[in-house]
């Protein structure tokens, strides 16, 4: 995958590019709203994809979700800064820091303990904002309206087009440069990871600095992700942006678009926002039991996720054979594998 | 002094119900290898359908003490349907795979579970209050104290004492062990592993609903409440060392002390201080502060 | 904020072709979205009813049934229909709902939201999209405070109103009362209340100590055990608690058994809404509001309008109405006369605009006491306000309230220029009680 432009890339770049243009010249307001916020949440789904690679699930992602979100909506309330370059570009940075600093510790970490850590760190922050009346305590706070190059809109429609393209072009940069990494001697080292760690430490690479560095990356990605789902929504609290079960449903919206490509997250994160917004509409008191009922099925029939279906029925051949074939046996076996490694 | 007594009573009373409820997790965990997230499910339903049966007895004119049979009921009647139906169609069939998808399973399990109580319980909130009010209360450090919360505490005494008798003193309870201790082994030994996980995950179920089923009375149960009740049992046995019982009562009493010292002398950690306390331990002591002894593979 | 159009920037400006339609001309329908808890805890006391309030003046308000001089049918003559939507879930949900209802379902205005966390959330979003939003419920002062609104409003007094009376009942009643302390939920209504209550004591009854430990428990906690030990542990005579819908239920329910209201006077602001479903496990002598002029609180009142309200509630759903389905239905009423009045200065069936201009500023008569829409620009109501004391009357079966007390709009409310908190740290100025 040494070459400039590879299948998958040109087909993210065309992928990206007509939803932007379809968003922009067809799509009804609502539907804009929609893959806004299921393409912020994509963002983290790719930070999360590129941990499960390594065959790592954190189920405490809401720490840096809620990082970024609040990131950039303190920004707003105490510095009047709506800036998106600098709102944005700080939600990550305050997310990858942090993961810096606890990647120190949580590398050490594997399967079922990997995952408990970061939770026990997203609860402490979900603590300490519930019970914080400068940071809004229960009920967070509104996001000041953000503003581009100094310039901001009074027009909800301008808001909503510009926050849709912003965030088409940013999935687009992130999801390319995932796809990048994983091709690169580095990311490869992921699969080699989950697979046998004492081999890859034989071949000379440490485990645990390859592991924090995809730490700080999901980190990141999921710092923006938060950031974009607060300027989507124009709100933030803890109950939906900190709790531990937003970081289950990123690991849901991530084992149902399944690991197969990068653009898997994308789908994956549309999919579950439709089906929440019918599901919601039509039972309101059983759109939980939907949802749930869905990531069973998956988990039971589809374990390689809603890419392996999109991958075996058009062949694979939108978004390159190669990056398909590939993705669809990491599904397969992170679905099946037992975790011998670690035990 | 009225005050160190107070937390005490609190503390305790806020771990005893943790207590069953996370020995029901742990004792999963240590057998089937599988952190059920719908163990909070299990909890809720104890809950819900106590407080259904309550309300019921008390309008078909059960005395007030007479209410608290529907606590076993509840428990049993839940944790074995429950516990049956979910173990012979969705557990048995994720044996294997890979741990945290299994965690994943069960979270969306979870989900399932609590629109079902919505269906079947309605929306609106249940009060089960006639066993509290026909326990006297006790003056202890000056105050009032519910005498039912004081139940609760023995209540977790007796499960704690059974569960290390069943476990200690019993054919069955050995072979569990063994089956902790390694179960590859146990199936050599000719131990029907398959059947041993049924049982157990029963028994889980049950002390989950129990749980849930003893503090109904005196909480407000409504939707959504068995959310918070998965993490922090999460914290309990995380604390404690994952399928450990002395480890549960530990990791209890901890997260229950911990929280009636905050809420009664420094509110603004209540929140938080029991999720350091379980990264502190995760850090410095991963294994947990009782872990059961492991066997080491190569 | 600068009003240039980044659209430009992105060279985007056609989206806007498609998204804006052209506003309707004539109408027979005005549709509603209408949002109240429908599950969780504050479904029962507070959603439901307040849902069956603005049902039944909706099904009233259609049919032209209301008494006069609201027996007109329709909004300005259009049929309404209405959407009801769950408030539970958090605000970060809410606000994704809002934005669905206005975008995707097209309503021409929503009305509702109990919880202050909600309304707090919302009020900006409405400002965004440009949509009429009637708050009915929801306490915080914040809303108008923060930032002037163009299309929000609010049919009822905030929550200074409760615990500025609150405290003038205090001080009435319970003259003795040596120090208090507070139980209230930690976000935007109980924090504004323990505010608002604690600064009016300082105010008026400078001797009595507050306290240093309120307690802060969780939205819809449900469990209240603990707090319960810390404030029986502390002295203060006095607890203050604006708790309401289910876990109002729950702490009464967990305090009774332990004595807790032998020890200590207790003045609840949102009591008297639960007041019907609680019956006689509302213990004696507890102070009790409706947030106002509602529910148990003026269930004899007089006037034509209330005694239809009462009594078609009673035909339609059984039982008293209770403070929310009073206020929601005011909400609605407040819609209806904005819609009529708008209606009848055009001639033709009003634009949006002309709905908020003609809604700013409003006189009505309510069910049982006027509203004006006086503070906030014209968008804040403002009622008189009373508290009472509970009473259980064994032999007819029926919670009452004894030793009713009516404080004045101008006793309790900031005036126009003032915030709550300015006003009452200033010594209350220009109050009339």
């Amino acid at each position: 995958m040494a070459q400039f432009m590879d299948r998958t890339t040109a087909g993210l770049t065309i992928g990206f590019a007509s939803v932007a243009i379809l968003g922009v010249l067809v799509l009804p307001d609502w539907l804009m709203s929609q893959i806004l916020i299921a393409f912020s949440r994509a963002l983290a789904v790719l930070g999360l994809l590129v941990l499960w690679r390594t065959g790592l699930i954190s189920f405490g992602h809401a720490l840096y979700f809620g990082l970024g979100a609040y990131t950039v909506a303190l920004l707003g309330k105490d510095l009047g800064i709506t800036e998106v370059l600098i709102t944005l570009p700080a939600a990550a940075l305050v997310a990858s820091v942090v993961g810096f600093g606890l990647g120190f510790v949580i590398r050490k970490y594997r399967e079922i303990f990997f995952a408990m850590l970061n939770l026990a760190f997203s609860m402490v922050l979900f603590g300490i904002l519930v019970k914080t009346e400068a940071l809004g305590s229960t009920d967070g706070f509104s996001v000041e309206q953000p503003t581009l190059f100094g310039m901001g809109t009074d027009d909800s429609t301008a808001k909503l087009t510009s926050l849709f393209l912003g965030i088409c072009a940013i999935g687009w940069i992130a999801s390319v440069l995932v796809h990048r990494y994983l091709g690169s001697v580095l990311g490869s080292l992921t699969t080699a990871v989950r697979d046998n760690e004492i081999r890859v430490e034989y071949l000379g690479y440490s485990v645990a600095q390859a592991i924090h560095g995809k730490y700080v990356m999901s980190a990141a990605l999921t710092g923006l992700a938060g950031g974009f789902t607060a300027l989507a929504l124009g709100q933030v609290d803890p109950e939906s942006m900190v709790n531990w079960t937003v970081s289950g449903e990123l690991v849901f919206v991530t084992v149902l678009a399944g690991p197969g490509s990068v653009a898997a997250p994308f789908i994956g994160s549309l999919v579950f926002e439709l089906l929440r917004t019918y599901a919601f509409e039509l039972v309101p008191y059983a759109w939980q039991l939907i949802v749930g009922g869905t990531l069973l099925v998956v988990i039971f029939f589809l374990p390689g996720g809603l890419w392996s279906l999109i991958a075996r029925i058009g062949g694979g051949r939108k978004t390159g054979q190669r990056g398909t074939t590939a993705g669809t046996t990491a599904g397969t076996t992170a679905g099946t594998s037992a975790g011998e490694a670690g035990r | 002094m009225d005050l160190v007594l107070t937390i005490l009573v609190e503390g305790l009373g806020y771990a005893s119900y943790l207590f069953i409820v996370s020995l029901g997790l742990t004792i999963i965990f240590g057998v089937l290898k599988i952190l059920n997230v719908a163990h909070g499910a299990f909890f809720a339903w104890g809950a819900y359908s106590c407080a259904f049966l309550i309300g019921e007895f008390s309008v078909m004119g059960v005395s007030d003490i007479g209410t608290m049979i529907a606590i076993p009921i509840a428990a049993l009647v839940v944790g074995v349907v429950l516990g049956s139906a979910i173990e012979r169609t969705i557990i048995r069939n994720l044996y294997g795979r890979d741990e945290v998808i299994i965690v994943l399973a069960t979270f969306g399990l979870f989900l399932v579970l609590e629109d079902v109580i919505l269906l079947v319980f309605g929306v609106d909130p249940y009060f089960a209050f006639q066993p509290t009010l026909a326990i006297p209360g006790v003056q202890i450090g000056g105050i009032y104290q519910d005498g039912y919360k004081l139940t609760m505490i023995a209540l977790s005494l007796v499960v704690g004492l059974i569960s290390w008798l069943v476990l200690n003193r019993t054919h069955w309870g050995k072979v569990v062990s063994a089956i902790i201790f390694d179960s590859e082994l146990a199936v050599a030994m000719g131990v029907n592993v398959k059947r041993v996980f049924y049982v157990v995950f029963l028994a889980g179920a049950i002390l989950g609903a129990l749980g849930g089923a003893y503090i109904a009375p005196t909480i407000s149960v409504s939707p959504g409440f068995g959310v918070e009740v998965i993490v922090l049992s999460f914290a309990v046995v995380v604390i404690g060392g994952m399928g450990s019982i002395a480890g549960a009562a530990i990791g209890a009493l901890m997260v229950g002390m911990l929280r009636a010292y905050a809420v009664l002398q420094w509110p603004e950690i209540e929140l938080f201080v029991v999720y350091a306390v379980m990264a502190a331990v995760l850090i410095f002591r991963p294994e947990g502060l009782f872990a059961p002894a492991k066997a080491r593979k190569i | 904020m600068k009003p240039v159009h980044i659209a430009g920037v992105l060279g985007v400006g056609m989206a806007a072709a498609f998204a804006f339609s052209a506003p309707a001309v004539a109408k027979d329908t005005v549709s509603l979205g209408i949002v109240a808890f429908l599950s969780g805890p504050a479904a029962g006391p507070y959603g439901v009813p307040g849902r069956n309030g603005a049902e039944m003046l909706i099904d009233a308000i259609n049919k032209g049934t209301l008494p006069a001089p609201y027996n007109t049918k329709g909004f300005a003559g259009a049929t309404v229909e209405a959407e009801y939507i769950d408030e539970s879930g958090g605000n970060t949900k809410q606000v994704s709902e809002y934005r669905n209802l206005v975008q995707k379902r097209e309503v021409d205005a929503v009305v509702g939201y109990v919880s202050s966390g909600s309304c707090a959330a919302i009020a900006p979003v409405a400002e965004e999209l440009q949509t009429l939003t009637v708050m009915a419920v929801c306490g915080t002062p914040r809303i108008f405070e923060e930032a002037p609104r163009e299309y929000v409003f609010r049919t009822m007094s905030h929550a200074t109103a409760d615990n500025v009376a609150a405290a003038h009942y205090v001080k009435e009643m319970m003259p003795d009362v040596t120090s208090y302390t507070g139980i209230n939920q930690n976000y935007a209504w109980g924090q504004d209340s323990w505010r608002d209550f604690s600064l009016t004591m300082t105010d008026i009854m400078p001797a009595a100590k507050v306290s240093d430990k309120p307690q802060f428990p969780k939205i819809f906690a449900g469990q209240y055990g603990s707090e319960i030990s810390a404030l029986s542990l502390e002295g203060a005579e006095l607890v203050h608690s604006s708790l309401w819908g289910g876990d109002l239920e729950a702490f009464i329910l967990q305090a009774t058994p332990r004595g807790f209201f032998h020890q200590k006077k207790v003045v609840l602001t949102v009591g008297g809404v639960s007041a019907y479903r609680l019956g006689k496990r509302l213990p004696d002598g507890v102070a009790i509001g409706s947030r106002g002029p509602y529910g148990i609180l003026v269930r004899d009142r007089d006037t034509p309008l209330n005694k239809w309200f009462v009594e078609t509630y009673n035909d339609t759903y059984g039982g008293y109405p209770s403070g929310a389905a009073y206020q929601y239905a005011q909400a609605i009423l407040a819609t209806k006369i904005a819609y009529d009045k708008a209606g009848e200065a055009a001639g033709s069936f009003p634009s949006q605009q002309q709905v908020i201009d003609s809604f700013k500023g409003l006189e009505f008569d309510s069910f049982a006491a006027p509203v004006k829409m006086a503070l906030g620009g014209g968008h804040q109501a403002v009622t008189e306000h009373m508290y009472g004391l509970v009473k259980w009357d064994a032999d007819a079966g029926v919670l009452s309230v004894t030793d009713v007390k009516v404080y004045p709009a101008e006793c309790v409310m900031p005036p126009a220029d003032k915030t709550s908190v300015e006003w009452i740290e200033s010594g209350m100025p220009g109050a009339k009680c």
